[in-house]
């Protein structure tokens, strides 16, 4: 093995040995890209006019009123095409596909929006695709399974263990150990074995290099803090990674479900709940009991329900370079109706994590300070979600009589 | 160790049988009869598998297999306490097999102190290669017992090499790519595999994955030392229950 990926003492590849062999191929094509100078122009290039890139930075005025502190400024991934950041990762993974002269891509999805933007891309690639899914996830984002099947992929409800988003990981590795000749796996965020947590957030890292040069253009000076919610852990790194260098505070926001003390939830880096551990392929904080089994894990948005996080935001917390803090469904429902009604923005569950973190902290600060989150991705598309975490009575009603509808079709 | 017991058989058996079983699944009782049954129809060595909930390497057979037995309360001192219970029960070399968080979590050198005091002669882990496994590697040596390394038809000459150097007791090879419980061709694509493997070390070697009847081990014969059958006693279990593993086994070899 060539090169083992370590952020202090998290990440590493842990790998059966069949795949050994087809990860340093990985690494190898992967550096080779990387210092191949017309790579990066390539990938622009595809961003810019096959997704939305560069992504406008929005000052959310209303909100920055509301609260009379901090003036917040919105990145908006969510303009990304299939609507939200997962293209960045799957568009370069894509290129690097091609490089290996693979015809096959396999992924995890939870959400489904990482496996909707694999399935774009292997439409537009033309390479074989096979989405898992937990079964789980299945039913709660049957609008994403629709959409990826007519892109043409086969998505394939993963019904081992808890049927969600860790489970499609253990799934896909299984099909990749089976086809790893012709296949690659499209992992989805920044965690897994090497290379991956170091390949996803390089290709996310397109996001913070932007909102640098348009905070700096916009307002002349860097902001004061940045938010960014954190499932495995991807948009926070691309994010994350324009500021590393800078004096700006970075904050990322895990998902506190049901709250804290009520053991539903997907909070790894600010609860006592996780530890220190090694599954999927790599060292990280893992939400599990004391032998080491993986516990079940709870949010209201699917892309943050994820039992492990980056082994390099397991490092950043270590050494104190991002502060990491959770909230709850409820709040989580509160601040995306709050945007939704003041400035006519409608994030993802994911990334309204972020809001509900910026609007408990942008008060407090003083009016020269600058704010910049992280919308991750759309919630309009998530509408099935939503309207259940609303419980909107005209909806119900709504589907109610579609469904009366199909009964006779 | 390991690797003495093994010759010693291989002076009287063409082949030797490695069976593997869940630990706790359907129960640790249960789990006590099949390996008593085993060792009665003439297994010479087993992997008791300590369950855990991600693993990754494994097929549908033995994924739920590890799934049953945690669901039915198997925690990992269970685990210790009943492999210690076999190894004084049966006159054959028993092994641990788990992913490697099992270990991590007990604390690394404390599950190899352990495992020797309960009378195991070694471990394998799958998901964990030597480069990740130093601290495996010193604290397995230290307490005498076989951390077993596995090879893969996708391993380099080179590696398998490398890996050898690690390994003690025997090679565990891979017959081909994917999880456990598929379906293995027993032909002669196997032998250029098997001579590539033989090269690459003089620990005895075991073959595993897909291996279910006679007409595969009878296949094995003088090309490996150890034919390993792994999910396919469980499926027998899950179809015809505990009572027919003894035959089974009889009538491999």
């Amino acid at each position: 093995m060539i090169d083992r990926g370590y952020y202090g003492e998290f990440g590493g590849a842990f790998l059966p040995e069949i795949l050994v062999a087809t990860f340093d191929e990985l690494v190898e094509e992967f550096q080779k890209a990387k210092n191949d100078p017309s790579f990066w122009e390539e990938y622009t290039e595809i961003m810019s006019t096959y997704s939305c890139r560069p992504t406008p930075l929005t000052f959310a005025e209303n909100l920055t009123k509301h609260f009379g502190g901090a003036r917040i400024y919105i990145k908006r991934e969510d303009l990304n095409h299939t609507g939200a950041h997962k293209a960045n990762n799957v568009m370069g993974q894509g290129l690097l596909v091609k490089r290996m002269g693979k015809t096959r891509v396999i992924a995890e999805t939870g959400a489904g929006q990482h496996g909707g933007a694999t399935a774009t891309m292997a439409a537009k690639f033309g390479f074989k695709c096979t989405i898992y899914m937990g079964e789980v996830d299945v039913e709660r984002q049957r609008p994403n399974v629709f959409w990826m099947e007519r892109l043409g992929a086969e998505v394939i409800p993963v019904r081992e263990g808890t049927r969600i988003l860790k489970d499609a990981i253990n799934e896909a590795f299984r099909d990749w150990v089976t086809n790893m000749d012709n296949t690659h796996y499209v992992l989805g965020t920044a965690c897994g074995p090497h290379p991956f947590p170091e390949m996803v957030s390089y290709f996310q890292s397109i996001i913070g290099t932007e909102a640098r040069k348009q905070i700096l253009d916009r307002e002349g000076r860097l902001p004061t803090r940045v938010y960014a919610c954190v499932g495995g852990g991807s948009n926070a790194m691309g994010i994350f990674s324009g500021f590393f260098d800078d004096p700006v505070e970075l904050v990322g926001v895990e998902a506190a479900g049901r709250g804290l003390n009520s053991g539903q939830h997907a909070t790894r880096l600010s609860s006592k709940d996780a530890s220190i551990g090694v599954a999927q392929g790599y060292k990280t904080y893992f939400l599990q009991d004391q032998d080491g089994q993986m516990k079940e894990t709870h949010s209201v948005a699917a892309g943050l329900d994820y039992v492990g996080v980056s082994p390099i935001l397991s490092n950043l917390r270590e050494s104190g370079r991002v502060r990491f803090e959770a909230a709850t469904d409820r709040e989580v429902v509160d601040a995306l109706s709050l945007t939704i009604k003041k400035e006519g923005l409608i994030p993802a569950l994911e990334s309204a994590h972020a809001f509900v973190q910026v609007f408990k902290e942008a008060p407090t600060l003083s009016k020269d300070d600058i704010i910049l989150i992280n919308q991750s991705g759309r919630g309009d598309k998530d509408i099935f979600t939503v309207a259940d975490a609303f419980a909107d009575p005209g909806w119900q009603e709504f589907i109610k009589k579609k469904a009366e509808g199909y009964r006779h079709a | 160790m390991l690797e003495s017991y093994l010759r010693t058989r291989l002076k009287e058996k063409e082949i030797l049988l490695m069976t593997h079983i869940v630990l706790g699944y359907p129960t640790f009782e249960d789990s006590f009869k099949i390996i008593e049954a085993m060792v009665e129809a003439g297994v010479d060595i087993m992997e008791l598998q300590i369950p855990f909930s991600e693993p990754i390497a494994d097929g549908p057979v033995i994924l739920h297999a590890n799934q049953k037995s945690l669901a039915g309360g198997a925690t990992v001192q269970k685990c210790l306490d009943f492999a210690q219970e076999v190894a004084q029960a049966f006159d054959i070399s028993f092994l641990f097999m788990s992913y490697y968080n099992i270990l991590f979590k007990y604390g690394v050198d404390r599950f190899a102190s352990e495992t020797a005091k309960r009378g195991l002669q070694g471990a394998i882990v799958p998901d964990l290669p030597p480069e990740e496994g130093q601290t495996y590697l010193r604290a397995m040596q230290e307490h005498n017992l076989a951390p077993i390394f596995i090879f893969s038809p996708t391993t380099p000459d080179d590696r398998m090499e490398y890996l050898a150097s690690f390994g003690r007791g025997f090679i565990y090879c891979v017959a081909r790519k994917g999880v456990t419980g598929a379906d293995t061709t027993f032909s002669e694509q196997l032998d250029s595999y098997l001579a590539r493997c033989r090269k690459a070390t003089d620990l005895p070697l075991a073959l595993g994955f897909g291996v279910k009847e006679k007409r595969d081990i009878d296949f094995l014969k003088g090309k490996v030392d150890i034919a390993v059958i792994g999910s396919q006693t469980i499926r027998l279990v899950e179809k015809e229950g505990v009572g027919v593993v003894g035959s089974f086994i009889k009538k491999l070899r």
